[in-house]
């Protein structure tokens, strides 16, 4: 493969070009567009140079927007705030419980032990409706329909199977003997949990975080099915915004852009982890 | 004494947590069994009463059921296959591992990172009749008044480019990591020998890369079998019933039909085939799992 013809070089330029054209022009022409009024969205033939406005941004941040018909409110800034919320205490839920879980997994032989890992590991699989639409009914039952509670409780459907078998991973990686050493000196198991193995896991286990919270953010059908229309997320606030301004598609443009910017800046920053992260740690990058 | 009680207790209080909080989500779980057995309909309350089988048994001579097995397997089959054929196509075009290939992959991996809910309305923006890229684009090329996801002839081919934008880099990640850690030693010595490529590709790349290609095959037939947030965001299941997906179908039977014990019944079916790939995908994914460990 090492002597390439020019030939071979050029068509796999262009074809590298075309794979990129069509994975990223949808994210730039989206960009373009929050960036644009309604007037020159709608113009015919499309251009690319127009006068770019905030006024879109504008509109959701201050969650007033003036039409011809009268003063729209956008709760589209709650559907962020929501997003940051549930996400963040998903995952701590998460960290809090799936470390100490992978950890006895990954250095303990028990019984009934892989019967629970593996259990665990199948709720990501299932169909995530088959539980939802019982729960509904019974979250009015347990006053959780109106909570956040409720909702980061069922996220951990989302963030515990991730956590568990990721840092599952990371700690099997790591050697006992360290453990082992630091026990013989004198010290707790507890201590040395503490000082020595969340330590040396601690990238492997940032990363399972990172990564679940990139998908309890983009997770759309839980909170669907769940949330109360002021505990929605961006993903349900977003088509719900959709429906209700209809023709504001600069708006519904900058809206997208918002919701989806913080995954995008994690993924890039934490690209390095994610081939082993999405493979649940069947694949190294 | 104590200290031997102590280490046997000591995984299952770790692992405890995590456990209960699953376990109350089982009860649900068991909840939809019940009620996939009964006649439960939110809007008749006193008819509810257990039949049995009777949910099952009418999905036989139901024209509905069939049309979501259908719509569902001709998704899932078309996704999943799409998306490997170019997926693999990608990893190999990126195969060699220089920076500029790197920053590629690493830019393919931003649809994957996009919610599949908000990605189905940015192509529903671009796909918009008055004023989409893409509809102006079909009709430079005389398609003209391509209505894309509102049309029964075309909502399929739309979705499908949704799925296909997300979930390809999915194929790509994976199975590029697969072909830069195969060992070297097979294709230097075919490279010595003079051995065509199709050759190589076909007797020893696949070959070689193909625990990674079932792993990521099934991984996506999964996900794409419940197939949900695209579909229900881009046209909810429409139009008529063109993309009437087991979710999208299970969901608007409990919440416009109010006929619980049909959806119920309709996620038990769906949960039978994920249970069944499931098992097939673990086994693979161990498999996988350990080479991984071994290596690292």
């Amino acid at each position: 493969m090492q002597h390439q013809s020019t030939f071979e070089r050029v068509l796999r330029g262009v074809l590298i070009a075309l794979v990129l054209v069509f994975f990223m022009f949808p994210i730039v022409w989206i960009l373009l567009m929050s960036f644009q009024t309604n007037e020159q969205i709608l113009r015919i033939p499309p251009s690319l140079l127009f006068e770019p406005t905030l006024e879109n941004y504008r509109a959701l941040i201050t969650g007033r927007l003036e039409t011809h018909a009268g003063t729209l409110d956008i709760r589209f800034m709650q559907n962020l705030w929501n997003s940051l919320i549930l996400s963040v205490f998903s995952v701590a839920l998460a960290l809090v419980l799936g470390v100490p879980a992978a950890y006895a997994f990954a250095r303990f032989r028990f019984r009934l032990g892989e019967d629970i890992a593996f259990t665990l590991l199948s709720f990501r699989f299932a169909p995530p409706l088959l539980v939802l639409l019982p729960l509904t009914l019974y979250f009015q039952d347990l006053g959780l329909s109106d909570t956040y509670v409720g909702l980061v409780w069922v996220y951990q459907l989302i963030c515990l199977p991730l956590i568990l078998w990721i840092v599952r991973g990371y700690f099997e990686d790591m050697s006992p003997d360290i453990e082992h050493a630091y026990r013989t000196a004198g010290h707790g198991w507890l201590t040395t949990f503490r000082r020595i193995s969340i330590p040396l896991t601690a990238p492997g286990i940032a990363a399972a975080g990172l990564l679940a919270f990139i998908f309890a953010w983009n997770n759309f059908i839980f909170a669907l099915v769940l949330a109360s229309a002021d505990k929605q997320p961006v993903t349900v606030g977003a088509l719900a915004f959709v429906t209700a301004s209809g023709i504001q598609y600069g708006q519904i443009a900058a809206a997208i852009v918002l919701s989806i910017t913080p995954t995008l800046a994690l993924a890039l920053y934490a690209q390095r982890y994610l081939v082993e992260g999405l493979s649940l740690g069947a694949v190294k990058g | 004494m104590r200290d031997a009680f102590r280490r046997k207790a000591l995984p299952y209080l770790l692992s405890l947590p995590a456990l209960l909080v699953c376990v109350g989500i089982l009860i649900p779980f068991g909840t939809a069994v019940y009620y996939s057995l009964q006649r439960y309909r939110l809007n008749l309350p006193h008819l509810r009463k257990m039949n049995w089988g009777e949910n099952y048994l009418k999905f036989l001579t139901d024209s509905e059921f069939w049309n979501t097995l259908q719509v569902s397997l001709a998704y899932t089959g078309l996704t999943v296959g799409l998306e490997l054929l170019l997926g693999l196509g990608i990893a190999l075009l990126l195969q060699r591992s220089t920076r500029f290939n790197n920053f590629v992959s690493i830019l393919l991996l931003l649809p994957l990172m996009t919610a599949p809910a908000l990605a189905a309305l940015m192509w529903k923006l671009m796909t918009n009749p008055n004023f989409g890229i893409l509809s102006y684009g079909a009709a430079l090329i005389g398609f003209e008044n391509m209505k894309w996801a509102s049309d029964p002839s075309t909502a399929l081919l739309t979705v499908l480019l949704v799925d296909i934008w997300v979930y390809t880099p999915f194929m790509m990640i994976l199975l590029l990591a697969g072909l830069r850690s195969l060992p070297r030693q097979p294709f230097e010595a075919a490279a010595l020998d003079g051995v065509p490529r199709t050759f190589v590709f076909f007797r020893i790349t696949l070959p070689m890369l193909s625990p990674y290609i079932i792993t990521a095959s099934l991984f996506r037939l999964l996900d794409s079998i419940q197939q949900f947030d695209i579909i229900y965001a881009m046209t909810q299941g429409g139009p008529g019933d063109t993309l009437m997906v087991f979710q999208v179908e299970a969901y608007l039977q409990f919440f416009q039909a109010t006929n619980i014990g049909k959806s119920a019944a309709l996620l038990m079916v769906l949960w039978v085939i994920t249970f069944i790939l499931s098992n097939l995908f673990v086994k693979q994914w161990l498999r996988l799992r350990e080479q991984a460990q071994g290596a690292g």
